[in-house]
């Protein structure tokens, strides 16, 4: 008896199951107990031995063919139904929810940070002090004596506490310098940034109060040339390649020489525009060599270690960087603006 | 200050495009705010010769004019002037001319008639201040040739600088022509000025005396008779209006007109208009009044510093003031049309009592900004000289000159060696003496490596080596420095409190909140709108009331911040804020108690909220468990919705809710969840330990237990009973719900625990859990809760 039929039959029955649960009726009808494969395998039994043999493996070839064909159609069937789920699961992916709610850093943190990050990686601390202190660390300390002339450059807010004119709101964060000095002997590599105020109307430009990044290093052998190379590393690192920086004579009375600072316009790279009156410069800050004098009052030897100090506005850059036409936005806490960086 | 090149040539041969020349002036620290080239916007200004008035059909505030504009044809020009003639020469400014003031000349129509162009006064022409009519041109000249060269208009270049308070020096042309020329390497010179005296002595005629010599070192005054009052001479005030200065008089721009060329402020007084014929210097004393030329009555010897420098007042002989030293002259002794007789004053005031004088009356003028900075004390003498040349009068013999302890010259010694340290320069003793001389610090050697230095009189503010080594950087020239970064090789950090409170802002940005940022300072009335009571501390002379009181907490700013946005309708207001609070210290401290806070507002969410949020940072700040006090109240917060968060027995802070009245106080609907904290003291709260726990590999027994505890006692104690009865097996501890009605008894509350424990070194037995579950609820009875079947 030949099995090619029944083999046939059972191949055709396996490829016409449409699911899993119909290819397991089938694989029970032509493997299970009543299939014609069971009944040959029966019939073994009553050849002859030589007849047996032949017959038996040709039991076990179509047994053999089944079997496959049943796992290869179960696979095919798995992966279908697996494919049609996934179909069925299907979502349109633009259909989409809003972002998710997060919290935004005010701009001036995130200015303060990048600053931090930038002196941190030139090597220097970050130092911090009070916002309100005495008229001694804020000007005396600096070269400013009571009634000095110069105290007329920062429009000062003092505070009813202790005689009067004896303490105020820091108008810098030069005072920081002078508790530091005071408080570690050179070498000091270190930035100052923070709050400051002036007795000021707010504009577009000015808000009483605001915040400033100051630097200071004192050290043995420091020089002007330093100071230059340091706000030019400065420069290049906060603003980019290709920003360069320039200094050119100014007046404060706790440094000597002192030296304003410009960068490249970060407008035009230095063409000239009307944010830099076609000059081609921003002015930043002011800087310069640490007056003796300041030594002196913080008891540093000024013959041993010279030093330099910078300082400019942290608003002031944020203002720029995002072209921001009204300071005073920065402290309405409008969520419209803040949520924008 | 306005400085006119031409003027700056009276005193060196300054050679240079304006470009250069700004560029040097720059990098002298004579910053130039602005360039005014002079005389550019009369380039299509013409001679125009006036060949007819005719009235305008329409108008009568302004006449047609025909003029002949070269080409010997009328053109029509309407006018609002009518102070000229047929005949009459007048500049014309012709279509496509751009005045000096910026005005632009285009052909239009005034009531229907054409204008081709515009007749202009001086002022126009930016020659003088004379707006009063068409400035009509002296002499013959070609109609249609530059009115440019009919006006004798040169070409000018005006340098507008930010002078620095160090510079009194270059508060005039000629300290400005000193630097500029030795930086071009040109000579520079002040010509001398002689001064014919007359027959009769001034001391004859005026006395001075001065009782106050500590406001005013040195005070000086010269007469001069016979002086008709009248407009100065055109190239006077050529240069004020340059300067931008309105000529008046010829007394008051010779005063003027010194003052900006030599930095000395001069006052002219009418003789005649002195009572007694005589100045006294002194003191104000306290409420004085006196009314400047401006017309304003001032209070003087009171106000802020007055009993560090007083206000230096002078009187006439009698004892009236009649002027605010060094800052403005009175109005009862000033130069009128009839003043024959002028006294003229030439002193020097101690700057320091200026700069307070100007700064409390709020007067700043010309001749305080050059006293406060500090004049030249020996340039007296040649001011006046000055003065009387341009005046071009007779003077009385002799100046009176009463003279206390006037500055003197002052010499330094300056070390080569030290400059270059400095400057990173290489410059020899030479290359030093070369930068001084020509800026007037004579030099003479000491011994090799050290120069002594002679300090010019009018640097007053050069007293050191140190200000010595910044001339020599300015003239040397900063750009010429070469640049390096310091030798030294530090590792430059945050420390941990910086680096932990940047992980305070990441972990409350991540949870959706906004940072705020407000000004420290908040109006009067806005603690207590907020409910906070107590004393403040206040800016002494706050400008804006609404920040004039130092904040004694976050809230009333973080308040301000929600409600604005609730005005603007804002969803989501989530806002956190670090910043400085200031609170009234012990009476004998230096300074305010000023502390770091960190606050947190959550609009629309209730305290549990801001319970949660607290928690979550106190986890990520590996902060050991702290202690929740919701026993006692906190002002401006919600009575019984706030907690003080205790930890080592320090309070960091409170957690919770604002004050419904606080909130109906600020237009706030809703609640408001807030926290505020001492950052300073949560970063020094003790922390979990750092050592990791191990992770069991045997399986964990859960259990539950509900209890009914009376509303009177804190959940939070319950939870804190039943961890320390669960003891190490515990591994964690929540409570998943509170329940409130049916079943449960009026003022109490079912609380429903998960425990899991689990041990590191096997598994536990149920006998093991039992014991446990047993002695939880032991202690839980303790504290009165009873077990929820």
């Amino acid at each position: 008896m030949t099995l090619d039929p029944v083999v046939r039959d059972a191949l055709a029955a396996i490829e016409a199951a449409g699911t899993i649960l119909d290819l397991h009726g089938v694989e029970a009808a032509v493997l299970g107990k009543r299939s014609p494969l069971a009944a040959e395998s029966q019939r073994l039994g009553t050849l002859a031995p030589d007849e047996r043999k032949v017959a038996g493996q040709a039991l076990n070839e179509a047994r053999t063919t089944i079997t496959d064909a049943l796992a290869a159609h179960r696979e095919e069937l798995t992966r279908a139904e697996a494919v049609g789920r996934a179909q069925a699961d299907r979502l349109d992916l633009t259909e989409t929810t809003p972002a998710r709610l997060r919290g935004h850093l005010n701009l001036v943190t995130q200015a303060r940070d990048r600053l931090e990050d930038v002196f941190v990686g030139m090597g220097y601390a970050v130092a911090e002090g009070p916002e309100a202190e005495t008229d001694w660390h804020n000007f005396t300390a600096l070269n400013l004596p009571p009634a000095h002339p110069a105290r007329s450059m920062w429009d000062t807010l003092y505070l009813d506490w202790g005689p009067p004119e004896s303490t105020l709101l820091r108008t810098h964060t030069s005072p920081v310098q002078v508790r530091l000095m005071q408080s570690q002997p050179p070498p000091i590599y270190a930035v100052m940034p923070g709050r400051v105020y002036r007795r000021d109307t707010p504009d577009a430009r000015h808000t009483p109060s605001f915040n400033q990044i100051e630097g200071l290093v004192v050290d043995r052998g420091i020089t002007f040339g330093h100071l230059a190379g340091t706000i030019e590393a400065f420069t290049e690192a906060y603003f980019g390649p290709g920003m360069h920086s320039r200094l050119r004579p100014s007046y404060f009375p706790f440094t000597e020489p002192s030296a304003e600072f410009e960068v490249t316009c970060t407008i035009c790279a230095g063409e000239g525009c009307r944010t830099c009156s076609n000059t081609g410069w921003i002015e930043l800050g002011g800087c310069g060599m640490v007056h003796p004098n300041v030594f002196g009052h913080v008891g540093v030897d000024a013959e041993t270690y010279t030093g330099f100090a910078f300082g400019f506005g942290i608003d002031r850059l944020a203002q720029m960087r995002h072209a921001i036409s009204d300071m005073r936005i920065l402290f309405d806490n409008d969520l419209r603006f803040i949520r924008q960086f | 200050m306005r400085i006119p090149l031409s003027w700056l040539r009276d005193f060196a041969p300054i050679e240079g495009s304006t470009a250069e020349l700004t560029d040097h002036l720059n990098e002298l620290g004579l910053v130039v705010d602005a360039v005014e080239e002079v005389g550019a916007g009369l380039d299509r200004v013409v001679v125009a010769r006036v060949m007819a008035t005719r009235p305008h059909p329409d108008a009568d505030r302004v006449q047609l004019v025909d003029v002949d504009a070269g080409d010997g044809q009328a053109l029509q020009i309407v006018c609002g002037a009518f102070n000229f003639a047929a005949g009459d020469l007048v500049p014309l400014a012709t279509i496509g001319a751009v005045l000096p003031g910026g005005m632009e000349i285009g052909r239009r129509k005034v009531r229907g008639e054409v204008s081709n162009g515009m007749l202009c006064s001086a002022a126009e022409l930016g020659i003088d201040a004379d707006a009063s009519g068409i400035h009509v041109i002296d002499g013959d000249h070609a109609p249609g040739s530059p009115a440019a060269d009919a006006l004798g208009v040169e070409h000018d270049v005006v340098f507008d600088l930010d002078i620095t308070a160090n510079r009194p020096d270059a508060m005039s042309v000629v300290g400005v022509a000193r630097d500029l020329a030795a930086r071009l390497g040109v000579p520079f010179a002040i010509p001398e000025v002689v001064i014919e005296e007359a027959a009769y002595r001034a001391d004859a005629l005026a006395t001075i005396e001065v009782r106050s010599p500590d406001l005013c070192p040195r005070f000086t005054a010269r007469v001069i008779e016979g002086v008709a009052i009248g407009p100065a001479p055109k190239w006077v005030q050529r240069r004020l209006v340059l300067a931008g200065m309105r000529p008046i008089n010829n007394v008051v721009d010779a005063s003027n007109y010194v003052m900006l060329e030599l930095g000395q402020p001069t006052h002219p007084y009418d003789l005649d208009l002195v009572a007694g014929n005589g100045l006294v210097v002194r003191a104000a004393r306290p409420g004085e009044e006196l009314t400047t030329l401006d017309g304003v009555t001032r209070r003087l010897g009171e106000g802020p510093g007055v009993e560090i420098t007083g206000d230096c007042l002078i009187c006439d002989a009698e004892g009236e003031p009649i002027g605010v030293a060094g800052v403005m002259g009175g109005e009862s002794t000033q130069i009128l049309p009839t003043t024959t007789r002028v006294l003229l004053e030439a002193a020097h005031f101690l700057p320091m009592a200026i700069a307070r004088t100007s700064k409390r009356l709020g007067l700043r003028t010309e001749a305080s900004a050059r006293f406060e900075r500090g004049i030249d004390p020996e340039g007296i003498e040649r001011a006046v000289r000055r003065f009387c040349a341009v005046l071009g009068n007779e003077v009385a013999a002799g100046m009176i000159d009463v003279r206390a302890d006037a500055p003197r010259r002052t010499t330094v010694h300056v070390r080569t060696a030290r400059v270059n340290a400095l400057l990173a320069t290489t410059l020899t003793d030479g290359d030093v003496a070369g930068y001084l001389s020509p800026i007037g610090f004579r030099t003479a050697p000491l011994e090799p490596g050290v120069l002594v230095v002679d300090i010019p009189s009018w640097r007053p503010d050069a007293t050191g080596e140190i200000d010595v080594i910044e001339e020599v950087a300015r003239h040397h020239g900063y750009a010429r420095i070469p640049r390096s970064l310091p030798p030294g090789g530090k590792t430059g950090s945050l420390t941990a409190f910086q680096h932990e409170r940047r992980r305070v802002r990441e972990v409350l940005c991540g949870l959706g909140l906004d940072e705020a940022a407000n000004p420290p300072l908040v109006g009067p009335g806005d603690h207590e709108r907020a409910g906070l009571p107590g004393e403040t501390i206040s800016a002494a002379n706050a400008m804006i009331r609404e920040e004039s009181v130092l904040r004694t907490s976050l809230l009333p700013g973080l308040l301000r911040a929600v409600a604005f946005n609730v005005r603007h309708r804002q969803n989501d207001i989530n806002l956190f804020e670090l910043g400085h609070v200031f609170r009234v210290p012990a009476p004998d401290a230096a300074l305010p108690d000023e502390r770091e806070h960190l606050a947190l507002a959550l609009a629309g969410s209730e305290a549990a909220d801001a319970v949660g949020m607290w928690t979550t940072l106190a986890d990520a700040l590996r902060l050991a468990p702290v202690v929740m006090d919701g026993t006692t109240t906190t002002p401006g917060l919600h009575p019984g919705r706030t907690v003080r968060v205790l930890a080592g027995g320090v309070e960091l802070g409170v957690v919770g809710e604002v004050d419904p009245a606080v909130l109906a106080a600020h237009d706030i609907p809703g609640r408001v969840a807030w926290a505020e904290l001492d950052l300073e003291r949560v970063l020094a709260a003790p922390r979990r330990p750092l050592e990791m726990r191990p992770v069991s590999r045997f399986p964990s027994s859960d259990i539950d237990l509900a209890f009914l505890l009376d509303d009177t006692v804190a959940a939070g104690r319950l939870e804190d009973a039943l961890r320390t009865a669960a003891g190490d097996l515990l591994v964690d501890l929540r409570l998943f719900d509170v329940y409130r009605g049916e079943g449960v008894g009026p003022g109490s509350r079912s609380l429903a625990f998960h425990l899991r424990f689990q041990a590191t070194d096997r598994t536990l037995t149920d006998v093991e859990v039992g014991e446990v579950r047993a002695a939880c609820i032991t202690a839980a009875t303790a504290l009165g809760a009873r077990l929820r079947g």
